[in-house]
């Protein structure tokens, strides 16, 4: 197993008390892809940043299990986590204008990520870099590695993010909303490259997103979360017939082209699924 | 490449319109100002007729805008006049006494840039931590003491009761005239000379201004440095930073620090801006002969043409300064064009 989690807690302790945001995740993935869905604040991007130990220092976390690849995650050290952070696991974040460092090249964001793990000389991992960027299909790699963040499309942000997650040959591609700043014709791009580039080099996949139809597409399994809780968890092809009245509920949420409706109906949540 | 030129003259045709408006402003003070510099020059007991003479001999007697217009072309010269006191041209005066303060400046801003921004980046880093709370509390001493307390206190402790630091001024008196003037730098021509104990001594002068100045300085740059650098921490690519494997170390001195170094520059140049302007106090209280000690000198005299002079000069470096800050601004942060 990849990633093993059992019985997930986060929360935070502020002035006025403590405020859980995740009670109780389990999830488990192999070499395969996973999707998380669920509406903002259910937790999934918490899980995710929790697995990677990138949470705030403030954070409480608290579970039964939390491994990767065997490596038990909550008593790891900061240098063991160094070993897995990039190396092992990559991590996607969603808006590439802000996860991108202002200040330095393309080229350099995505060389430093390859020499970090995979030692050589600066000129070596530059080469290497402009390699990647040619491998997420960005046309004059050479032209984009010397410019700037703020030079570049978002699209084109998102492919270099994702050059440099994937520079030193990961097992693990942590997505978290890789595609929700990018306009809808780039997003089922950036989404196949990802696909491609998971499926070729044989990795595992999870990817958050709040895009059913997505994910249903994209991965093998879906979990779907709900007030930091998993509702349930089901094949990808099934999640359109899902039976819980949550991912129903979403589902229904969805407007759609063929079917138009006069009015969007609301959400209704019951407390009952919390227990 | 147009563009740029473009922007450079609009910066330039600014700066010319700044120095401008200092000029008339600075020479409007120095003809308002209640005092009468034909006395002050001749005295109080001088005759009439003498009086008349001088004041005519100054060009006092002509119109304002006469006055104006032929100390602008005298400017435009490089001549910024007589000073009745020193009975040197300013000009001359000033190029004896700037390098003095130039280098208390340059000496205290470079001890504070290095102490200032580790200090604010640790503070930042350990936000909230008791390590963030002495860091606060000692810039906030820095900037609230007034620097001739901290200054009288150092001399008590170390010239009066130690006997450690040496005497006011800038040279003990037995290096007096034994340095040959090169840059004007004390410990910069005691090395040119080869005379190593008169370094050490020029060092030993400068010691105890320096600290004080780059003290009260560095409270400043280490206060700035912490916010913007708490700010910079919480950006995401600080995160992707981290994702990708880099240590602590690394994710702040070269991921979040580089971009709050372009904004610590304006900072820095005005600290330096203040710095040269001549610590007056400081420069009063260690005897040390530099532009703030000359503009008060003068001031006290009514000997205008120092006084403007000196003003202008002050004026000349902020508003180089600032260009300075400006241009290096558009070559280190690529997102200004």
């Amino acid at each position: 197993m990849l990633v093993e989690i059992q019985n997930l807690h986060i929360g935070f302790q502020s002035r006025t008390g403590f405020a859980p945001a995740v009670k109780g995740v389990s999830l488990k993935l192999g070499t395969e892809k996973l999707g998380i869905v669920g509406e903002s604040g259910s937790g999934k991007s918490l899980t995710a940043r929790a697995l990677m130990k990138l949470l705030p220092k403030q954070t409480r976390i608290e579970a039964d299990r939390l491994a990767f690849d065997g490596i038990d995650i909550m008593s790891a050290s900061e240098r063991e986590m160094r070993q897995i952070r990039g190396k092992r696991a990559g991590f996607i974040l969603q808006d590439p204008k802000y996860s991108l460092n202002p200040v330095k090249t393309i080229g350099s964001q995505v060389a430093e990520a390859w020499r970090t793990h995979k030692g050589g000389s600066k000129r070596q991992a530059l080469e290497a870099a402009i390699t990647l960027l040619e491998q997420v299909k960005i046309r004059d790699p050479k032209k984009v590695a010397g410019s700037y963040p703020h030079e570049v499309s978002g699209g084109m942000g998102q492919r270099v993010m994702i050059a440099m997650m994937l520079a030193p040959d990961p097992e693990l591609l942590i997505a978290d909303e890789p595609t929700s700043a990018l306009d809808a014709t780039v997003q089922a791009e950036i989404l196949r490259l990802i696909e491609e580039l998971v499926s070729e080099r044989g990795m595992g996949l999870l990817l958050i997103s709040h895009d059913l139809p997505l994910v249903s597409h994209f991965c093998d399994r879906v979990a779907v979360m709900y007030a930091g809780r998993v509702m349930e968890e089901l094949k990808a092809s099934e999640l359109l017939s899902a039976q819980h009245p949550y991912t129903r509920g979403l589902l229904n949420c969805m407007p759609s082209l063929i079917h138009p409706k006069e009015r969007l109906p609301v959400l209704t949540r019951d407390p009952e699924w919390l227990k | 490449m147009k563009n740029r030129l473009k922007s450079f003259s609009a910066m330039l045709s600014s700066v010319i319109l700044t120095l401008f408006g200092l000029t008339v402003l600075t020479f409007l003070i120095g003809r308002v100002m209640p005092v009468d510099p034909v006395i002050a020059a001749v005295g109080d007991n001088a005759p009439e007729d003498v009086i008349l003479r001088v004041r005519a001999e100054m060009g006092l007697d002509q119109p304002i805008p006469v006055q104006f217009l032929h100390y602008l072309s005298q400017l435009l010269h490089g001549d910024f006049g007589m000073s009745v006191l020193t009975k040197n041209p300013v000009a001359t005066d000033i190029a004896r006494f700037f390098p003095a303060t130039f280098e208390l400046a340059t000496a205290a801003l470079l001890l504070a840039t290095l102490v200032g921004i580790p200090l604010g980046v640790w503070a930042a880093v350990r936000q909230g931590s008791f390590t963030d709370q002495a860091i606060r509390v000692l810039c906030l001493a820095g900037h609230s003491v007034p620097v001739f307390m901290l200054s009288m206190i150092s001399l008590l402790i170390f010239y009066s009761a130690l006997g450690i630091a040496p005497g006011p001024g800038r040279q003990d008196i037995i290096y007096d005239g034994m340095i040959p003037t090169v840059t004007g730098l004390m410990s910069v021509d005691t090395l040119l000379a080869g005379d190593l104990d008169a370094f050490r001594d020029a060092l030993a002068h400068m010691a105890q201004p320096v600290i004080i100045l780059a003290y009260f300085s560095m409270a400043y740059i280490a206060r700035m440095t912490r916010a913007f650098m708490i700010d910079a921490l919480k950006g995401e690519y600080v995160i992707t930073a981290r994702a990708k494997g880099l240590s602590g170390l690394k994710v702040v001195w070269s991921h979040a620090f580089p971009t709050v170094a372009v904004q610590l520059i304006t900072v820095l140049a005005l600290t330096y801006a203040g710095l040269l302007e001549g610590a007056v106090v400081t420069e009063t209280v260690f005897s040390w002969p530099g532009i703030g000690q000359y503009l008060t000198t003068s001031l006290m005299n009514a000997d205008m043409n120092p006084v403007i002079g000196s003003t202008l000069l002050v004026g000349l470096i902020y508003v180089g300064l600032n260009l300075l800050a400006d241009i290096l601004y558009r070559l280190l942060d690529p997102r200004v064009q």
